[in-house]
C-alpha cells in the first residue's frame, strides 16, 4: 500500500479554513504590482503636477533618447597577459585539489578556477578524500571575495606594515620574558601537523609561553571522555555505512555534531538493497536533520535523554543502574534491544554535553564491539578545552598574561562570558589577533593581523588520524595578508616560506608518494596505523552520576544551523539567503518552540496576507544573561519543555548592514554547554520572517511525495502496490497516465537524453546542492524583504514536508470509534492527540528544480517562444527572448520558474556580492547574468553538459557515463542526485530510471518530466 | 649594368661613379661582397645584424676589430677558442650571456672572407621613399582616365553652351524677321492635376509609407551590428604582414582557439618568439601608406610593452600590458565556442573573419547576427572524419532524416539553449 498520508509544509495548512492558504494556492505571484495604489487614488492623480500631455512627452523623449543612446556601442578593451602562464588557457577551467579546515568546517576539495580566480568548490573524489563539502564549504569561495575583509595589518587601528608588526611582537615577547609574565597562543583547533610543529617550536623558543585551544562550538565533553578512556585528546570516528542499527541520543550527526561529515556513509545504508536498509532511531529535543531522516524519532528533553542513555546502557551492557521513569520508556527499551541484537552492526551516538553521557557512549559502543565505531583513526578537528579557556580568562583578569596571540578565534563574539574576556584583554599588555575580518576581537587587540582565506594559503590538515590533506593556494593573496604559520616562522627565526617549511615537514609524512603527486591529489593516506586501547574506566559510576541528573526546568538547546554554522561566514549572502532545511526560514535565527509550549506562553506564528510569516518575540533568560527580542518559530516535533536557538547569528562587526540579522546566542552558551536552563517570557511585537515555507503550496495534490515502509516494500513483488502509477480517465475508463499522450511525442531516442534521478531515501536535506547551484548558475541574492515577498531566486529548492501518522480521514474514523473516556480508544486522551497533529511529524525532503518536461506546459503559453524543448531532454530558456509575461510561471505545475523582479547586479538597492567588483569575481563566465524582467529557471546545467560533449568531440571519442554532471549532482555527497544520459543504456541513471521505486512528480498531468524521484522507504 | 642605356647624363655620371666605387672596393678587398651577403643572410642573420645587437653582436666592421685568422677559428669552432683561454673569445662569450655560437666548420676561408667583405661595406643611408619612375607610370595611368573623362565633360559642356548660343541666335533672327512664336496653351500645373487624382495620391502615400518602413526596418536592424568595425589599435598590428606575407598560421598566435571558447589575443611573449630577432621590417614590407619607419616604431612599442631592452638584448621586467580594442563583441546572452568550430568542425578562420591575411587593419568581416549564425548552421555539414563522438549519433540521425550528410542544424545546432544560457 502506498501510504495515504497527509503532507503539509506549514502548520497553517492544517487549518482547513485558512484563507491565507487559499489565497496562496490560487496566486502564483502573491504580491500584485501596486498599480491600484497609484491609479486608484483619484485625488493624488488629479493633483499630480505631471499632466497626461507631460507624461506622453516624457515617454516620447525617453524612448527616443534610449534608442539613440543604444546606437553607439561601447568600446571594449581586451588585455592579454604579457607572459601567459603555460597551463592557463583563457576560457578553460583549471582544477586544483585542496583541503579546507577553518576551525569548524573541513573537506577535501577540488577548486574550479577560471583565468586564475577560483569560482566554484567541488568535491575531491580521489581515493582517500572522504570528506565532502557541505553548504557552507560550497559557499566559502564567496567569502574570499568579501570586500569587508581585513586588507592589511593594523597596529592600534592604524594601517601598518608586516615588518612593523614583527618588531612589535618580538619586542613584546622579550618584554614578557623579562617581566616573567606569560605569553599565550590562543587558537582554534589547528589539526595541522606543520602548524602544530611550528607552535611547538614557538613554545620551546619562548619559555613561559603556552598554547590554549578554543573551539567556538565546543566538543569539549566528548574530548574529555575520549581522553579519559583512550588517552588521546581526539574524537572517535564513526562509519555509519557499517551500521545496521543507529541509535542517536541527541546527536545531530547529519548536521554539525562533532564536525559532521557523516552523511555520505549514512546514506549508503539508507537505500534498500536486497530488502535491507539500516534502522535509525533518534531521541532529540530540536527537530534536526538527523531527526528528519530517522525512521523513528522520539522528542525528548535533555534530562530525559540522559535517563534514556542510562537505560540503553543497562540493557546493552547488562548493568543495572537505577533510573527514573520515562514517558517514552517503551521506545527507549525497544531501541536498546534493537541495538543489542544488532551487536557489532549497531552503533550509538550522543550529543549530550556531559562527560558521563559521553563516557557511556564509549562504553556502549565498545561493549557492542561496534564496527562503525573507530577509536584508531580518530578525528583531529576538535581539540578545544573549556577548562583551559576558563583558566586563561582568569589569568588574564589577574594580569598574569603579558602577550596574547590569537588566530582563527573571535572569543569576544563567541564566548558567553565575553565581558570577562574583554576585561581580561584590557589587562593584557600586548595582543595580536590573526583574522580575516576586523571582527569583535580584532578591534580590541593591539595588532589586527590580516590573514588570507584558505584559497590563498598553504597548509596541511589531518582530519582523521593518518589522513593528511594539503591546502594549496588557488589565487594570489588578494590583500596584504600573512598566514599565522608564516608569522610564527618569522618570530621563530625560521628562514624561508611556509611552503618550504611544509614541504620539509612532509618529507617525514610522505611515503611512497612524491610531494608533487601529493599536491596534485590534495590528500595522502598514511599506511601506518596506530591502535589505541581503552584504559580501565569506571563506567558504572558515570552511569550512576548520569542517572542522578534531574530536570532543572525549561531547556534551551543551542545548535548550529545548516546555513550558518558557527557564524564565521556571516557576511556571505548565499548562506544568509539559504533557507533552513527544517524551518525554511532564511536571514534569521529564532527560538523554536513546541506547539504546547507556544500555547502556554501565548506565542503565535501567523501568516499575513502576502504569505509572509510573522512571529512573537520572547526574552530568554539564562542565569543572569538576558537575550531580548528573540523571534519565535513554532516548530512541529520540538520536544515539549525545550527551546531551540541557533548560534552564529547576531554578529555586527565587519558585516554589511543587510547581514546583521538575528540574535547572538553565544551569549547564552555558558561553559560551552549546548543545553541551558532557561526562563522564557513573551515580549510585545511581532517579527517579520523571510520564510519560504508557505510559498509554492501543494495545490491539494497530495501524491507529490510517495513513501512506503520497508515491510511493504519487501513483501510486495508488484511495485504498483506501493508505487501506484497515476491514473487518468479516457473514454470513461481508467488508464495509466504514462500510457497516453495528448501531444505528438518528440523523438529523443537519438543522441543524448539527460535525466536527473533523485532518491528521497538518501536525501538528507543538507542543501549543498542549493549553494552549488547558486555558484554555478550566477543565481542572484535578493535579500530578506524580497524573500518574504516570495521572490526568492533559488533554482533548486529543497521542499520539506511534514506528515503525521494519521490522515484526516483516519482522524474522522478515530473520532467515530471513540469508546468511553479512558483507554486506548478513550476520547479524553484521543481528542487531545488530535488537536496536535504536528507534535511529532515525520519529515521528507524533496529537492525540486525545473522538471524539464518533455511536454512542458510553460512552452505552450509563452507568446514569444522564449522557452523551448531540446532533443537532449533539457527545457531551454532564452533570456534575451523573454519579455516577462510570466505566463510560463503561472502555467508551471511544479512552481520552479523564477522571475527577475529587479536588476540584481550592479544595483545598490541589492547591495550583495553582485554589487561589488570583488564579489562579482565569483561569477561563472559561462553563464549569463540575467537582467530585470526576465524569467529564469534551472537549465539542467546545460553549460556543463555542453562542455562535456565538446570535450569528447575534441578528443574524438564517445562520452563516458560518469562524465555528465550537473552542479547539484556533483555536489551531492549522499548520492541522492544522479545525472546522466538515459539513451546510454549502461549508464547509472538509465538503470535508476527502470527501478521499481521510480516515479515522476504529478504524473497525471502528463508533463513527462526528465527529472524523476524514487519512492521513500521508511524502516519503521 | 645592362640598364645603363639611359640617355640622361646625370644618372649616367652617377652610375659610372657607383661602378667605379664598386670596382674600387673590390680591388681593396678582392672578395665578393655580393656572395658574402647571400651567405650572411643564410647563415648569420638568425643571430646577427650588421648594425645593432641581437643574439650576437653587430657585425659591421668586424674585419677591423679582429684579424682574419682569429675570425676563422672563432667562426668554425668558437668553443675551442674559448677553451684555449683566448682573452678576446672569453670576453665576448661572457658578454653575451655565455651562450655559445653555433659552429660553422663547413665555411671555407673564401666564404668567410666574402662574409667579412660584406660586413665591411659602408652603411648606406636609405633616403625616404620618394616618387620613382615606376610609381609615376602607375600614377599617370590613373590620371589619363581622369583626363579622358574631364575632356569628355568639357566637350559636352561646350556642346550645351553651343546649343544655347545657337538657340539664342535663332530666336533673335526670328524676332528680327518678325516671326511670332506660337503661344502655349495654358494647362493645369502638373502638381494640381496630381493632387486632384485621389487614387494617385493614395498609391503614392502607401508607397512612401511602405518604403520608409522598409528603410526604417533595415536601419534599425543595423543597430548593434558592427560589421566593418575597424578600431584604431594601440599598436598598429598588420595581419597582412604576418598572416599574409609571412604566412604565419592563425593558430600559431591564437592558439587557444583550438582549446577554448576564446580565440585569445596572444600574450606578448608569443610576439617575442619572433620579434626578439625581428626588430625592424624589411624594406619591401613598407607600403605607400605605411613606411618602414612607421612599422619599426610599432615594433618598438611592442618592446616597450613587453619590457625588452633591444640594446642589451634582455628583459627589463618593466611591462606595460597592451589594451587592445576588442573588435568582435558578442553580447553576453550568447555563448560561442571557438574550439567547437575550429577543432571539431575544422572551419577555416576566414569563413567568419574574412580575408584577414589581406587586412592591414583588422576589422569585423561578418555581421555576427543570429541569422548569420543560423544560415551557416543550416548549410554546413557536420565534420565526421576521425571523430568517434559522431559515429553512432550520425548514423542514427542520418537514417532518420534520410540524408547522407547531416548539417549542423540537423544535429541540433538550431536549438535555442545550445547558444543561449
Amino acid at each position: 500500500m502506498s501510504s495515504n498520508k497527509k503532507y503539509w509544509k506549514s502548520v497553517e495548512e492544517l487549518n482547513e479554513t485558512s484563507s491565507i492558504v487559499e489565497t496562496l494556492k490560487n496566486n502564483e505571484f502573491v504580491e500584485p504590482i501596486p498599480t491600484d495604489e497609484f491609479f486608484g487614488d483619484k485625488e493624488s492623480l488629479s493633483n499630480s503636477s505631471t499632466t497626461r500631455r507631460d507624461f506622453l512627452k516624457y515617454v516620447g523623449f525617453s524612448t527616443a533618447a534610449a534608442s539613440l543612446a543604444a546606437c553607439e556601442g561601447p568600446v571594449i578593451k581586451s588585455i592579454p597577459y604579457v607572459v601567459q602562464p603555460e597551463q592557463i588557457i583563457p576560457g578553460v577551467a583549471d582544477y586544483y585539489a585542496t583541503t579546507m579546515f577553518d576551525g569548524f568546517d573541513f573537506a577535501h576539495l577540488l577548486v574550479k578556477t577560471r583565468e586564475g580566480r577560483p569560482i566554484k568548490i567541488e568535491n575531491n573524489t580521489i581515493e582517500g578524500a572522504k570528506f565532502s563539502a557541505n553548504a557552507r564549504v560550497h559557499a566559502s569561495v564567496l567569502s574570499m571575495y568579501d570586500n569587508l575583509r581585513l586588507k592589511q595589518p593594523k597596529i592600534d587601528k592604524k594601517d601598518a606594515t608586516w615588518s612593523e608588526v614583527d618588531v612589535k611582537v618580538k619586542a613584546a615577547l622579550t618584554e614578557a620574558q623579562a617581566a616573567g609574565k606569560k605569553t599565550v597562543l590562543l587558537t582554534g583547533t589547528l589539526a595541522s601537523p606543520s602548524a602544530e610543529k611550528l607552535v611547538a617550536e614557538f613554545l620551546a623558543k619562548n619559555p613561559g609561553s603556552s598554547h590554549v585551544i578554543y573551539d567556538a562550538v565546543s566538543s569539549s565533553t566528548a574530548l574529555d571522555a575520549f581522553e579519559a578512556v583512550y588517552g588521546e585528546r581526539a574524537l572517535a570516528d564513526y562509519d555509519f555505512a557499517k551500521a545496521s542499527t543507529i541509535v542517536s541520543v541527541g546527536a545531530d550527526f547529519l548536521g554539525d555534531w562533532q564536525g559532521g561529515g557523516y552523511d555520505a556513509a549514512y546514506a549508503q545504508g539508507r537505500v534498500p538493497k536486497q530488502g535491507k536498509m539500516s534502522k535509525h532511531v533518534q531521541f532529540e529535543a530540536n527537530l534536526s536533520l538527523s531527526g528528519a531522516a530517522a525512521d523513528k524519532r522520539v522528542p525528548m528533553t535533555a534530562a530525559d535523554q540522559k535517563q534514556a542513555l542510562v537505560k540503553i546502557y543497562n540493557i546493552v551492557t547488562g548493568a543495572s543502574v537505577a533510573t527514573g521513569k520515562l514517558a517514552n520508556e517503551a521506545e527507549v527499551v525497544k531501541a536498546a534491544e534493537q541495538l543489542k541484537s544488532a551487536g557489532s552492526k549497531g552503533v550509538l551516538v550522543s550529543g549530550l554535553d556531559d562527560i558521563n553521557a559521553q563516557l557511556l557512549v564509549l562504553a556502549i559502543n565498545a561493549n557492542l564491539n561496534s564496527e562503525a565505531f573507530n577509536t584508531n583513526q580518530t578525528r583531529q578537528i576538535r581539540k578545544g578545552s573549556v577548562q583551559k579557556m576558563t583558566e586563561l580568562i582568569a589569568d588574564m583578569k589577574a594580569g598574569a598574561i603579558h602577550t596574547l596571540i590569537m588566530s582563527g578565534v573571535n572569543p569576544v563574539y563567541s564566548l558567553a562570558n565575553s565581558k570577562d574576556f574583554t576585561d581580561g584583554l584590557s589587562k593584557v599588555k600586548f595582543s595580536v589577533s590573526f583574522s580575516m575580518k576586523e571582527d569583535e576581537t580584532a578591534t580590541l587587540t593591539t595588532v589586527a593581523a590580516a590573514t588570507p582565506h584558505y584559497l590563498e594559503s598553504w597548509g596541511d590538515v589531518q582530519i582523521v588520524k593518518g589522513n593528511y590533506g594539503l591546502t594549496q593556494p588557488t589565487i594570489r593573496p588578494l590583500f596584504n595578508t600573512r598566514q599565522f604559520e608564516e608569522a610564527l616562522m618569522v618570530w621563530n627565526g625560521v628562514e624561508g616560506t611556509y611552503y618550504d617549511y611544509l614541504k620539509q615537514n612532509w618529507s617525514g609524512i610522505l611515503s611512497g608518494k612524491t610531494w608533487n603527486q601529493a599536491i596534485h591529489d590534495g590528500v595522502f593516506v598514511s599506511e601506518t596505523t596506530s591502535s589505541s586501547s581503552a584504559g580501565s574506566t569506571d563506567f558504572s559510576s558515570a552511569a550512576n552520576a548520569l542517572a542522578q541528573a534531574k530536570s532543572t526546568g525549561l531547556e534551551l538547546h543551542l545548535y548550529t544551523k545548516t546555513g550558518m554554522g558557527d557564524g564565521q561566514q556571516a557576511n556571505n549572502p548565499w548562506l544568509q539567503e539559504f533557507p533552513d532545511p527544517i524551518t525554511r526560514v532564511s536571514w534569521d535565527n529564532y527560538v523554536t518552540v513546541s506547539k504546547a509550549d507556544a500555547e502556554q506562553l501565548e506565542l503565535i506564528n501567523r501568516n499575513v496576507a502576502n504569505g509572509g510569516l510573522n512571529g512573537s518575540y520572547v526574552t530568554l533568560t539564562v542565569g543572569t544573561t538576558k537575550l531580548e527580542n528573540v523571534p519565535v518559530i513554532i516548530q512541529p516535533g520540538q520536544a515539549k519543555g525545550t527551546f531551540g536557538l541557533a548560534l552564529g547569528y547576531g554578529k555586527k562587526a565587519a558585516l554589511k548592514q543587510e547581514m546583521q540579522v538575528g540574535v547572538n546566542a553565544y551569549a547564552l552558551y555558558t561553559n560551552s554547554n549546548s543545553v541551558q536552563t532557561v526562563i522564557v517570557s513573551k515580549q510585545a511585537g511581532e517579527h517579520e520572517f523571510a520564510s519560504v515555507q508557505l510559498q509554492k503550496t501543494l495545490m491539494g495534490r497530495g501524491d507529490i511525495i510517495k513513501e512506503t515502509t520497508l515491510t511493504i516494500f519487501n513483501a510486495e513483488e508488484d511495485s504498483r502496490v506501493w508505487n501506484p502509477p497515476a491514473m487518468v480517465s479516457i473514454d470513461h475508463k481508467p488508464i495509466e497516465a504514462s500510457k497516453i499522450d495528448l501531444w505528438t511525442s518528440f523523438d529523443r531516442t537519438v543522441g543524448h537524453h539527460f535525466n536527473l534521478s533523485i532518491d528521497l531515501n538518501s536525501c538528507t536535506g543538507c542543501g549543498a546542492c542549493v549553494i552549488a547551484c547558486h555558484a554555478e548558475n550566477n543565481v542572484p541574492v535578493v535579500g530578506k524583504s524580497e524573500v518574504r515577498r516570495s521572490r526568492d531566486m533559488h533554482w533548486l529548492r529543497i521542499d520539506r514536508y511534514y506528515s503525521s501518522e494519521d490522515t484526516f480521514a483516519q482522524d474522522k474514523d478515530k473520532k467515530e470509534n471513540f469508546d468511553g473516556l479512558f483507554g486506548d480508544k478513550g476520547s479524553l486522551g484521543g481528542f487531545g492527540e488530535m488537536e496536535h497533529p504536528a507534535d511529532n511529524p515525520q519529515v521528507a525532503f524533496q529537492p525540486v528544480m525545473c522538471q524539464h518536461c518533455n511536454h512542458a506546459p510553460c512552452e505552450t503559453v509563452c507568446p514569444v517562444a522564449a522557452t523551448s524543448h531540446s532533443r537532449q531532454g533539457q527545457n531551454h530558456m532564452a533570456y534575451n527572448r523573454c519579455v516577462g509575461t510570466r505566463y510560463c510561471a503561472n502555467n508551471c505545475p511544479y512552481k520552479v520558474r523564477r522571475f527577475n523582479w529587479f536588476l540584481y547586479n550592479k544595483n545598490s538597492e541589492f547591495d550583495y556580492y553582485m554589487n561589488d567588483d570583488l564579489g562579482r569575481m565569483v561569477l561563472n563566465p559561462d553563464v549569463n547574468v540575467r537582467s530585470r524582467g526576465v524569467m529564469e529557471k534551472c537549465s539542467m546545467c546545460i553549460q556543463m553538459t555542453q562542455a562535456t560533449i565538446l570535450k569528447a568531440k575534441k578528443e574524438g571519442r564517445p562520452v563516458n557515463d560518469d562524465e555528465f554532471q550537473t552542479a547539484c549532482s556533483n555536489a551531492c555527497s549522499t548520492g541522492a542526485l544522479a545525472f546522466g544520459d538515459v539513451n546510454d543504456k549502461e549508464s547509472e541513471v538509465a538503470k535508476l530510471a527502470e527501478d521499481d521505486r521510480m516515479y515522476h512528480l504529478l504524473e497525471h498531468v502528463g508533463t513527462k518530466p526528465n527529472v524523476f524521484y524514487h519512492v521513500k522507504v521508511r524502516n519503521t | 649594368m645592362k640598364k645603363v642605356g639611359n640617355p640622361n647624363s646625370i644618372s649616367r655620371i652617377l652610375l659610372f661613379s657607383l661602378a667605379f666605387m664598386l670596382t674600387f672596393s673590390i680591388q681593396i678587398f678582392a672578395q665578393d661582397a655580393a656572395a658574402g651577403k647571400a651567405l650572411f643572410n643564410a647563415q648569420c642573420a638568425a643571430c646577427h645584424k650588421l648594425d645593432g645587437k641581437m643574439t650576437g653582436p653587430a657585425l659591421r666592421g668586424v674585419g677591423d676589430k679582429y684579424e682574419k685568422e682569429w675570425l676563422y677559428k672563432w667562426i668554425r669552432n668558437s668553443a675551442d677558442l674559448i677553451k684555449s683561454g683566448d682573452d678576446r673569445a672569453n670576453k665576448i662569450f661572457n658578454e653575451y650571456g655565455q651562450s655559445p655560437m653555433t659552429a660553422f666548420p663547413q665555411l671555407s676561408d673564401a666564404d668567410i672572407d666574402n662574409i667579412i667583405a660584406y660586413t665591411m661595406e659602408p652603411k648606406v643611408e636609405i633616403a625616404p621613399p620618394g616618387p620613382d619612375t615606376g610609381g609615376n607610370v602607375v600614377v599617370s595611368g590613373g590620371i589619363s582616365n581622369e583626363v579622358i573623362l574631364g575632356a569628355l565633360a568639357l566637350v559636352l559642356g561646350m556642346l550645351v553652351v553651343m546649343l544655347f548660343l545657337v538657340n539664342n541666335v535663332l530666336t533673335k533672327i526670328a524676332k528680327a524677321n518678325g516671326i511670332e512664336a506660337v503661344a502655349k496653351e495654358k494647362s493645369l500645373p502638373i502638381w494640381k492635376a496630381y493632387a486632384k487624382n485621389q487614387f494617385l495620391v493614395l498609391v503614392t502615400v502607401i508607397f512612401l509609407l511602405l518604403s520608409s518602413a522598409y528603410f526604417a526596418y533595415g536601419w534599425m536592424m543595423q543597430i548593434g551590428v558592427d560589421q566593418g568595425y575597424e578600431p584604431v589599435q594601440p599598436i598598429h598590428y598588420s595581419h597582412r604582414i604576418h598572416a599574409g606575407e609571412n604566412g604565419i598560421d592563425c593558430k600559431y598566435c591564437h592558439s587557444s582557439a583550438r582549446e577554448s571558447k576564446h580565440s585569445g589575443i596572444p600574450s606578448l611573449n608569443v610576439c617575442m618568439n619572433c620579434h626578439k630577432n625581428i626588430s625592424e621590417v624589411a624594406e619591401t614590407t613598407a607600403t605607400e601608406e605605411y613606411s618602414k619607419d612607421f612599422y619599426d616604431k610599432e615594433i618598438q612599442k611592442l618592446y616597450a610593452a613587453v619590457g625588452w631592452d633591444q640594446a642589451e638584448q634582455k628583459y627589463t621586467g618593466k611591462t606595460q600590458p597592451v589594451k587592445w580594442v576588442r573588435i568582435h563583441n558578442l553580447p553576453d546572452l550568447v555563448y560561442f565556442n571557438h574550439a567547437q568550430h575550429v577543432t571539431v568542425a575544422g572551419i577555416e578562420c576566414q569563413t567568419c573573419h574574412g580575408p584577414v591575411e589581406e587586412m592591414e587593419i583588422m576589422k569585423q568581416h561578418s555581421p555576427l547576427t543570429m541569422g548569420w549564425c543560423i544560415n551557416c548552421h543550416r548549410e554546413t555539414d557536420v565534420k565526421l572524419k576521425d571523430n568517434d563522438y559522431y559515429k553512432k549519433i550520425h548514423e542514427e540521425l542520418s537514417k532518420k532524416y534520410g540524408v547522407d550528410k547531416l548539417t549542423a542544424a540537423q544535429m541540433g545546432g538550431l536549438e535555442c539553449g545550445k547558444c543561449h544560457y
